[in-house]
């Protein structure tokens, strides 16, 4: 099982009674040395896990916050091994997700991805543009590695297309939480309690619900349907302004999602 | 499951092509794959289409000798005359095919990328002709190379977005495109414009271009009785191209040419040569041939013909290519120029920069044929739009 290391995280946050919060961080943005810091100090703010985005060139999944950031971690060089390299030097407590595209991880090999990306210390891997079945050889041979295979879920992901991205789905649903690239939503879409409900029905794996969750409010409404929530452009957007900034977002969201689930148990009661 | 499997097999030109996009975008394609199938096998929608090109492009376009050009480069050239289609280049065959998609499909808003600003024309034509909305995204770069295509998209009600990001030409419209149709699928078809992006596009942009061959094919037989012995177009995305080809590809006497853009020159890293000088990589949803450094980063592409000016081709050829069925050369910048002054001056036609490339390789071919061969050109598009540009050009120089 190569979702050893995710279950095992899912299981202590069941017992614990908390949800997971995931934040985003762009390998080398808007630095080397910052976004090795950024990664430190999501894990002690309150993050359970960390997506560390490997940059590209044409990131068509994302909005105009993480394209900038890519582009800045670009232009001073990070590469597929630099991103390794990050996530060694962390050495998190917390599982680390690898969040890309494809090319870069073809052109670096993707054998020696897998390899390297599990000896660093990476426990899952999120390909944006690989939808499951696309390439069945491929998705083998990620499955088959020390990594987890994360599979998106969209809105427009439904009956049978719904059933078969789930049947080889590892670690937990990435459940997109609207139409739209990353970053800039105004309101949660009212739908999600049907969407993760949708999922549920089909699989028992945890729920992470992400795209444009960035205040409190909105990550406590998501953690009361799902088993995890995901910021990404919000945190990055903070990350300009510098580590204290970022660090207070976490705190905010952490703060408000713990709320929301306490209050749940109050009605529950 | 059967039917469903061979369909995803032809979704592949070999181990090319594919569906390498958001899972947002799988619903659409999956959906557009059927009503494609549907419409090409209901005589209604073939009749419809087969209407407006005849009464609205200007369908079969003509043929032409080139009698001063074939002296020139010692054999017999024809020319396929794209460029007297309305909006004066091929890609209206296309978009009249995917607006009349759209309708069938229900989707009222229409969104597209351009380069040259000659598929965004023959979109915002195609949308005015059925009422439907227009949004066609353009690199800030191509926008000042090609004012008067902006101008016309313009007239035309379409709305043009400028796109600041990355190399703020082609390849960036098209990533915004692609977000935006992420953002929108449920109201809107995403038109694009060559045989690249993720199945089905490259097969539907290819049937619908395959018009051209098809015409050029039949003319040439009644021409000169026989199969011409070269064809030859220019390559960026490659449609005008595989329109050609494709009604060819089982003639194996006839000798298939691809020319992409030289650019400054392979060795100066300023090119579009993707098929040439690029590695297979996944970049628009497919597995082509692109322009790539080592860690798999987009590299930036060059060309004097912005509807070239790409960093991918398509992945139907990067199968010919590897078969050997077609055989891809460059030319520079310089050469294509040249090429748009000659045909100008010998036959009173001005190319468009793009097909300018083709013509161009003709012209330094002459050592490669006999004086009896027959070389068919796809002249995809009129060079009005570049009159500004290669002027300026001529006043740098």
């Amino acid at each position: 099982m190569s979702d050893a290391v995710l279950r095992a995280r899912w299981e202590r946050l069941r017992h614990a009674g908390r949800v997971a919060l995931i934040p985003y961080l762009t390998a080398g943005f808007p630095t080397r040395d910052l976004s090795l810091a950024a990664l430190t100090m999501v894990a002690e703010a309150g993050a359970d896990f960390v997506e560390v985005g490997i940059p590209f060139t044409d990131p068509v999944a994302d909005g105009p916050v993480i394209q900038k950031s890519t582009q800045v971690a670009l232009e001073q060089g990070m590469t597929v091994g630099g991103v390794l390299e990050l996530v060694r030097a962390a050495a998190l407590e917390i599982p680390v997700i690898a969040f890309g595209y494809l090319n870069p991880i073809l052109a670096f090999g993707l054998d020696r991805f897998l390899a390297e990306a599990a000896d660093a210390g990476v426990a899952g891997l999120l390909l944006t543009d690989l939808p499951a079945g696309e390439d069945p050889a491929l998705e083998r041979t990620v499955r088959e590695s020390a990594l987890a295979q994360i599979s998106l879920v969209a809105p427009t992901t439904t009956g049978a297309r719904l059933r078969a991205v789930l049947a080889h789905a590892e670690g937990f649903v990435y459940l997109i939480s609207r139409l739209g690239v990353t970053g800039a939503a105004t309101a949660l879409d009212a739908t999600l309690e049907g969407a993760v409900g949708r999922v549920r029905e089909v699989t028992d794996l945890p729920v992470a619900v992400g795209f444009g969750i960035g205040s409190g409010p909105q990550a406590a409404l998501a953690a009361a349907h799902a088993d995890g929530v995901v910021v990404g452009s919000a945190l990055v957007r903070r990350l300009e302004q510098g580590l204290g900034p970022a660090r207070e977002l976490i705190e905010e969201l952490r703060g408000a999602m713990d709320r929301g689930r306490d209050g749940k148990g109050d009605r529950r009661s | 499951m059967t039917a469903r499997h061979a369909e995803r097999t032809a979704a592949r030109f070999g181990p090319y092509g594919g569906r390498y996009v958001p899972e947002t975008l799988v619903a659409a394609l999956e959906e557009l794959t059927v009503v494609y199938h549907e419409a090409v096998s209901d005589p209604a929608f073939r009749d419809e289409l087969e209407r407006l090109l005849r009464t609205y492009v200007g369908r079969p376009t003509p043929l032409s000798e080139a009698p001063r050009l074939s002296e020139r480069v010692g054999c017999r050239v024809l020319l396929k005359r794209e460029d007297l289609t309305h909006t004066g280049a091929h890609k209206i065959n296309n978009t009249l095919g995917q607006v009349l998609l759209a309708r069938r499909m229900g989707k009222r808003r229409i969104i597209a990328e351009t380069g040259a600003g000659q598929h965004g024309v023959a979109t915002a034509t195609a949308c005015a002709l059925f009422g439907l909305e227009c949004v066609v995204y353009m690199g800030e770069e191509d926008m000042t190379r090609q004012r008067l295509n902006v101008f016309r998209m313009e007239v035309m009600g379409a709305t043009v977005v400028p796109v600041g990001s990355g190399t703020r030409t082609l390849k960036d419209a098209t990533n915004e495109a692609l977000r935006d149709w992420v953002t929108n699928v449920d109201s809107t078809h995403y038109v694009l414009g060559s045989v690249v992006g993720p199945d089905p596009f490259p097969r539907i942009v290819r049937d619908f271009q395959s018009v051209i061959g098809r015409e050029a094919r039949a003319q040439v037989l009644e021409r000169i009785g026989g199969l011409p012995d070269w064809v030859v177009a220019c390559v960026g995305g490659g449609s005008n191209a595989i329109g050609m080809f494709h009604d060819f590809l089982e003639d194996a006497a006839v000798k298939l040419v691809g020319v992409e853009a030289g650019g400054s020159g392979l060795d100066t890293g300023r090119h579009s040569a993707s098929l040439t000088a690029g590695r297979p990589g996944v970049l628009h949803g497919c597995l082509s041939y692109v322009l790539q450094d080592t860690d798999g980063q987009v590299q930036p592409a060059h060309s004097v013909a912005a509807g070239l000016d790409y960093p991918g081709v398509g992945p139907e050829h990067a199968y010919l290519r590897d078969s050997g069925r077609v055989q891809y050369y460059t030319v520079t910048d310089r050469q294509a120029v040249a090429a748009f002054y000659a045909l100008g001056r010998m036959e009173g036609i001005l190319p468009a920069l793009e097909s300018a490339h083709a013509l161009a390789w003709i012209l330094e071919s002459g050592t490669r044929w006999s004086a009896t061969d027959v070389v068919l050109f796809t002249l995809s598009g009129r060079g009005d739009k570049d009159v500004q540009h290669v002027a300026s050009l001529a006043e740098r120089e």
